[in-house]
């Protein structure tokens, strides 16, 4: 078994406020990630997926399939987004690396299997840095 | 505890499978199919899993580690056109999967005592790509 990692990037902006809380307890909570009309990153996400080993190929997943999925799925959302106002998922919840990550996951899981029918490749993880001094890894399996 | 070591060489290479036809070849690894070949950077990490000796500190000696990965590895690896001069990938095509497998292969026999076992290898191919490999399971 072999563990494949592609490195992507895109680039969006974000701004951390958490709708159960006061003005005052969010500037508090998120500091400058506060401030109200954003900022932004560039950030990295890695891509790992697991497989055995293609006989014809000697590949554990075709690349050019990984790549098509994760650009349509995740850096086509992403890429040059105000993640709070043009993903949906972050109308409800807080951009935070740690739900980006957890998005990113479940927009890979939901789209596997028309991409790779088979019992391989399957995804193991994605990880996401936010700055090159702050990283947020999730497993699939900890994503429904 | 694991303890990791990074070194560098740089191959040629070229991904075919000579059963296939030069269409299929090309639909299956693109530009890397080109039957000239062309090259990489590899970064390797190799992990070794082990319990510091108590009286040195170290799980391993690095330069012993330094010198087990330039002899096995690179010596055979750097600035080599991998499918000609580097067996076995005269038949066994140089993805970056199999070049992890084939370094796992190469560095087991030499990092399986008590101290500094081989736990895992990375092969970078480019930044954006790399490769894990922990073996097979028992």
């Amino acid at each position: 078994m072999i563990r494949v990692t592609r490195r992507y990037r895109f680039s969006a902006s974000h701004r951390l406020h958490a709708a159960g809380l006061g003005e005052a307890e969010n500037r508090e909570l998120y500091g400058k990630c506060n401030s109200p009309f954003g900022h932004g990153h560039n950030y990295e996400i890695e891509v790992s997926v697991r497989g055995p080993l293609e006989e014809r190929s000697g590949r554990a997943v075709d690349l050019e399939l990984l790549d098509g999925l994760v650009r349509r799925q995740v850096l086509e959302a992403f890429e040059h987004r105000n993640l709070n106002e043009e993903v949906p998922a972050f109308r409800a919840a807080v951009p935070t690396s740690e739900n980006l990550a957890r998005e990113a996951v479940r927009r890979l899981k939901q789209n596997w299997t028309a991409v790779f029918p088979a019992e391989w490749p399957r995804l193991e993880k994605v990880s996401i840095a936010e700055t090159s001094r702050n990283t947020f890894e999730v497993s699939a399996h900890e994503i429904e | 505890m694991l303890i990791t070591r990074k070194v560098e060489f740089s191959a040629s290479h070229v991904c075919r499978n000579p059963a296939l036809t030069e269409e299929e070849n090309r639909a299956l690894f693109g530009a890397a199919a080109n039957p000239h070949g062309h090259g990489h950077n590899y970064v390797l990490e190799v992990t070794l899993d082990g319990t510091p000796d108590p009286v040195t500190g170290m799980v391993l000696d690095l330069k012993v580690l330094k010198d087990i990965l330039n002899r096995e590895v690179v010596e055979a690896y750097d600035h080599r056109f991998l499918n000609y001069e580097v067996p076995p990938f005269d038949r066994v095509i140089p993805t970056p999967e199999n070049i992890a497998i084939d370094i796992w292969n190469r560095l087991r026999p030499h990092l399986s005592g008590a101290r500094g076992r081989l736990y895992g290898v990375r092969v970078y191919e480019t930044p954006d790509l790399y490769v894990d490999y922990f073996g097979e399971a028992p």
